[in-house]
């Protein structure tokens, strides 16, 4: 309920503001990001603002709509000839922003480099690993063959732009082979890329300007291949502080921000821009630790969490409408799985966990805790939306059940450093699906934990269950669509039912527009200016 | 080393008068209306953070007395229970009063906490300069100067990047940060007291080095560190506030005002101003509140500022 | 005279080795930025590989071996979130710093002097008195409380002003500065007095203590009774004697002024250096956090090197001292 007094003083300040908002020219489009990427190299970090800009100038083999499903990008058709090969069709006719043609050599090159970006934080190794072999039949046409049945290979060919041999430096010929590449020259490093003359793709844009902590600025690309986008120039600038980032919208300064802060929507509304949102593919869930007990978290010499009626208790004792209500003002989604239908691998008529506090302290007298008992819920404060403060809410809420919960919120960076180190018996995080299906979450946060079968990287609240692992990995190795949806369905279905993992939400990603723009809400939160077009 | 800290001797006219020297300098403490004002304001602020728990209306941070369904409540709202927010509720549904209080309540326990602790270093250290001399003298100044040439923010800022966030961390670093002030204000005094007659007769008894040094000197050097001390806890105050708005200070779970004020930044602009504003003023009306004490003491203490 | 200095200079490198020392140690035992920066997707084995090729897997003494010998020949590592040298995405962000230092320099003593003047001409009328009660809240009152209400005044209720970010920027002699243009401007005025605010209250004393000795002074009496107007006695001979201190000092004060930046940089969204520390201490980027800290440290030393070398070339006191204590 705001203030009345206070809200007519907000929009006479932004009428203000709007007013000395500066003429927009018609073919820029200039964007607030909420965090800035920390280079143009497409394969230096996977990173959400990174590979959005890497969208702009270097396109994938296979594209993702905002909804994550597959379409031609530089490859126009591939199909699974066994279970262990794929043939793709390369996009013909294409070139580089530099005039020169692309050719399967480049996607050979793309693949070879990956491995060997100097210093690369997060490597996209993750989604060439399964790529054995790579043997181009002629300019157009390459063969790929993977070290088992990958199903996942086009959603992972979808994760990368692709580069230009040339300009990198290759020869003439390049050889792929999972010991070292051929003919692939030195490996350029990163810094380079933030050169316009080396950043060189096959997107609908070319670099013009990289300037840190200020401005990135794109040029159209005329040699496309595909339609031409809506702007002349985009001009990307970091606007970390959300206040700010706010602020320079309604002033004009840019036309399109990045996560407007919840609070901000009614207003920005308000004053006739657009906002823009859709589920996003990240849920923000509640591990419950099931490994040991003694648990850190809780006193005493049990563990009551590996208890499936104390986590049924725990996950019926979150209201998950207020705090989609109160705390997120509406832009989440009460979650019953780990990733919202109907992407891949969902369960659609499973609905949100309901909020039943009278239930949970049945089933906590059911499993000999009818008075409770404490618990420390770990939570990040600067990582996901909103993050500190749905932590408190859960916290209030479960207090009320009896389980006096105490919240440890830290930054992100500390907060990881206590989770990887199992110092938590409860605690909040997200998880994003990067191929956007079922498998990458259930691998990730509910498998059990197995570094050979790089399953349960995640699993820090150690849940093991061999009904969802068999499943899971069966799943994996199924290049059939619809055989593999069911397993995935099912085995998410068995996580659910016994309370594996809690899920509360999955967040809305947002953006707010100048009056008159559109954007179709990617789940995927990229924030790609060509996608951005004017309303009739 | 722009500051010159050896005071000349002070010509201390003998002062017959009927009523005791603590007695005279209350009276002069109270010929200044505005620093009463401060005094009155600073009394009322230490007791509230005492018998927070008794006077708040809510304990904010018993989370089975919140409801998310109170958040972010404009002042003088009523909540579903008929409780008023007389400052309006933060985005957990906790009254911003009692926030403000418990909130004060930390500010003032890292504040004293580290006054005291970098006292009583800096005490030790600036009469161990002052009464040996020589070499540990020229030792312990040297550090001394090497710190003062650093800024506060930038020294506790590097600290707490090592140390990690915490209530304890913070203390340590707001006392390796305020020690080198007392040392040298110590010193000076001491260096000035040390030549007086009574110290060479206390020597001549044949007393003690630590006996001369805090029973004999110390007490004489003590009017000047009370005042610097006075002073001191509004820096700390203030340090704490900044270093935790920048997110390396006190946790988030034990808020202090410069916590809650970094907390409602986000939702200033959105028009929800009381989530930070309110500590604001607190914060504000405690540090100048001491800062006026403060200068009143510093007149008082030290008659050659009296005009 | 050479042998204190070289003695000075000798303690100086001292303090940059310790503070190396120390620092690397303090930033070296946090977290594991492999953590922070890596994909969540990203699988066990991948996560080793990175930290061996970032050498986080040796030994911290190890660590230190490599880093202190690269720190000799100048190099401080590549940053974990940039992979380029730590130095140079520093040196990236000091324009945006040193513009907003420079600014707020020029800011304390247009607007420091004056009011320092008046104050000390007429010390104890209204508008004197609250010249001083406003330089006491300068100086008592934390720098980033004063950045959220100048915020909130001028950015949200009367909207005048942008409530942070750097604005436009022009190219200036190779460097991107805001002065140049309009925006620019706009987005520079807030941040530049927040920083402004706790030197101008040190110029305001510093005027106003000048301004009142000098009026004591005989040849201000002399010029006075000569018949020289007020306005001319006070622009020439009070400001030309009170000027040499307040430049020398706020010359000085430039280091701390940069210091100070990681809190306005931090309120405003300024991309300077300072908020580019604060983003590396969240990030666990400690490259950069080492690079930085040596930075200032060095240019502290530095400052304060110089500080002594000016003070014993021109005060002669100082001079007789130290010989006399040699």
């Amino acid at each position: 309920m705001p203030n009345t007094s206070s809200r007519a003083f907000l929009m006479s300040a932004s009428a203000a503001l709007a007013l000395t908002a500066g003429a927009v020219s018609a073919d820029t489009l200039r964007i607030g990001l909420a965090s800035e990427p920390t280079s143009v190299d497409p394969h230096y970090h996977n990173l959400g603002p990174n590979n959005a800009l890497a969208r702009h100038i270097f396109t994938p083999l296979i594209e993702q709509d905002a909804q994550q499903l597959l379409n031609p990008g530089l490859a126009t058709e591939w199909e699974a000839v066994d279970d262990t090969t794929w043939r793709l069709t390369l996009r013909e006719g294409v070139t580089f922003s530099n005039g020169a043609p692309f050719t399967a050599r480049d996607v050979i090159y793309t693949i070879c480099r990956i491995p060997l970006v100097p210093d690369a934080p997060s490597p996209f190794t993750l989604y060439t690993r399964a790529i054995a072999g790579l043997e181009a039949e002629d300019d157009h046409t390459l063969i790929v063959t993977t070290d088992g049945p990958a199903p996942l290979l086009p959603n992972q060919l979808a994760t990368f732009g692709i580069i230009s041999a040339s300009v990198s430096g290759a020869e003439d010929e390049v050889s792929f082979d999972t010991d070292g590449c051929t003919g692939i020259g030195d490996a350029p490093a990163s810094a380079e890329f933030n050169d316009p003359a080396f950043a060189i793709g096959t997107g609908p844009y070319t670099l013009d300007a990289y300037i840190r902590g200020e401005e990135l600025r794109l040029t159209r690309n005329d040699n496309y291949y595909g339609d031409a986008p809506a702007w002349e120039q985009i001009v990307m600038r970091p606007l970390t502080n959300a206040g700010a980032r706010v602020a320079a919208l309604l002033a004009g300064d840019v036309q399109m921000i990045e996560n407007p802060p919840t609070q901000d929507i009614a207003r920005i509304e308000g004053d006739g821009f657009v906002i823009s949102s859709g589920l996003s593919n990240r849920v923000i869930y509640i591990a419950l630790d099931q490994g040991d007990a003694p648990t850190p978290g809780i006193a005493g010499d049990t563990n009551p969490l590996q208890d499936a009626r104390v986590r049924e208790a725990l996950a019926l004792a979150i209201d998950r409408e207020a705090i989609q209500q109160r705390l997120m003002l509406g832009l989440s989604e009460p979650a019953g799985e780990l990733l919202p239908a109907p992407m891949f691998g969902t369960n659609p008529d499973r609905p949100a966990i309901p909020y039943d506090a009278e239930r949970a302290r049945e089933l906590l007298a059911d499993a000999g805790y009818p008075d409770g008992f404490q618990i420390v819920l770990g939570t990040p404060n600067d990582r996901y939306i909103n993050d500190g403060a749905i932590s408190q809410a859960v916290a209030q809420m479960w207090t009320q059940v009896g389980v006096q919960t105490e919240v440890d919120a830290k930054t992100f960076s500390a907060f990881i450093a206590d989770r990887n180190g199992f110092n938590f018996s409860a605690f909040l995080a997200g998880w994003g699906a990067g191929t956007g299906e079922m498998s990458s979450p259930l691998g990730a946060l509910v498998a059990t934990r197995d570094p050979d079968r790089s399953l349960g990287g995640t699993n820090f609240a150690r849940h093991s269950n061999p009904d969802i692992d068999d499943r899971l990995v069966e799943a994996l190795q199924t290049v059939d669509d619809a055989e593999r949806e069911r397993l995935l369905r099912e085995a998410s279905a068995i996580a659910m039912d016994t309370f594996a993992i809690v899920p509360i939400h999955y967040e809305l990603t947002t953006w707010a527009l100048a009056p008159g723009l559109e954007y179709e809400a990617r789940a995927d939160q990229y924030t790609l200016g060509f996608a951005v077009t004017q309303a009739d | 080393m722009s500051d010159i800290s050896i005071t000349p001797p002070v010509e201390k006219a003998p002062q017959k008068k009927a009523i005791s020297p603590l007695r005279a300098a209350m009276l002069d403490f109270a010929s200044s209306p505005l620093a009463m004002i401060g005094l009155v304001v600073m009394v009322v602020m230490v007791l509230a953070a005492i018998f927070a728990p008794w006077i708040t209306p809510q304990n904010p941070y018993d989370l089975s007395q919140l409801s998310i369904m109170d958040n972010n409540l404009p002042p003088g709202s009523e909540s579903f229970g008929g409780q008023t927010y007389w400052l309006g509720t933060d985005p957990q549904g906790r009254d911003m009063l009692s926030a403000i209080i418990y909130g004060l309540r930390m500010s003032l326990i890292v504040a004293v906490t580290a006054t005291l602790c970098a006292l009583a270093i800096g005490m030790a250290m600036g009469i161990t300069a002052a009464y040996f001399g020589g070499r540990i003298d020229t030792l312990i100044m040297r550090v001394v100067d090497l710190q003062l040439s650093f800024p506060a923010i930038l020294v506790a800022l590097i600290l707490l990047a090592i140390l990690g966030k915490g209530v304890d961390k913070v203390i340590i670093a707001l006392v390796i940060v305020q020690w080198a002030y007392y040392a040298r204000t110590v010193r000076g005094s001491a260096l000035v007291e040390r030549q007086r007659d009574y110290i060479a007769a206390a020597r001549g008894l044949g007393l003690g080095h630590a006996r001369v040094m805090f029973r004999h000197l110390l007490p004489n050097t003590l009017p000047p560190l009370i005042v610097v001390a006075t002073v001191q806890i509004a820096q700390a105050i203030a340090l704490e506030a900044t270093l935790s708005f920048l997110g390396v200070g006190v946790p988030v779970t034990e808020p202090s005002l410069g916590l809650l004020i970094a907390n409602g930044y986000s939702y200033l602009l959105s028009g929800a101003y009381w989530i930070s504003v309110y500590p604001g003023v607190a914060l504000l009306v405690a540090i100048v509140a001491i800062n006026l004490v403060g200068d009143q003491l510093r007149d008082v203490l030290n008659p050659r500022l009296r005009r | 005279m050479v042998a204190y200095l070289l003695r000075r200079l000798g303690q100086s490198l001292l303090a940059v080795i310790a503070m190396a020392v120390l620092v690397f140690l303090g930033v070296y035992a946090i977290g594991n930025p492999v953590d922070i920066l890596i994909n969540p997707e990203a699988t066990e084995r991948q996560r080793l590989e990175i930290m061996e090729r970032m050498g986080l897997d040796r030994p911290l003494w190890e660590q230190f071996w490599v880093y202190f010998g690269n720190l000799l020949q100048g190099d401080f590592g590549r940053s974990f979130v940039y992979g380029e040298s730590a130095m140079s995405v520093i040196l990236q962000r000091l324009p945006a710093t040193m513009e907003l230092a420079l600014f707020a320099l020029v800011l304390a003593i247009v607007l420091g002097v004056p009011l320092g003047v008046i104050a000390g001409l007429k010390p104890d009328t209204v508008g004197g008195r609250s010249i001083m009660a406003g330089s006491i809240l300068g100086f008592s009152l934390p720098n980033f409380w004063q950045g959220l209400m100048m915020i909130l005044i001028f950015a949200v209720f009367l909207g005048w002003l942008p409530a942070g970010g750097r604005g436009q920027t022009t190219e200036f002699l190779g460097m991107r500065v805001s002065f140049l243009n309009l925006d620019g401007l706009k987005h520079m005025i807030l941040p530049a007095i927040n920083l402004a605010l706790f030197k101008m209250a040190l110029v305001i004393r510093l005027a106003r203590a000048g301004t009142r000795e000098v009026m004591m002074q005989d040849y201000i009496k002399f010029a006075r009774a000569k018949g020289l107007s007020h306005r001319r006695v006070v622009l020439v001979h009070v400001l030309k004697n009170i000027m040499i201190p307040v430049v020398t000092i706020l010359g000085l004060e430039l280091g701390s002024m940069i210091a100070f930046a990681v809190v306005t940089e931090t309120v405003f969204a300024w991309p300077g250096m300072g908020k580019l520390l604060i983003d590396s201490i969240n990030r666990l980027d400690r490259p950069v956090i080492v690079a930085y800290l040596m930075l200032i440290v060095f240019l502290f030393v530095l400052i304060n090197f110089l500080v002594d070398l000016l003070y014993s070339v021109l005060d002669p006191r100082v001079r007789l001292a130290q010989r006399g204590t040699q």
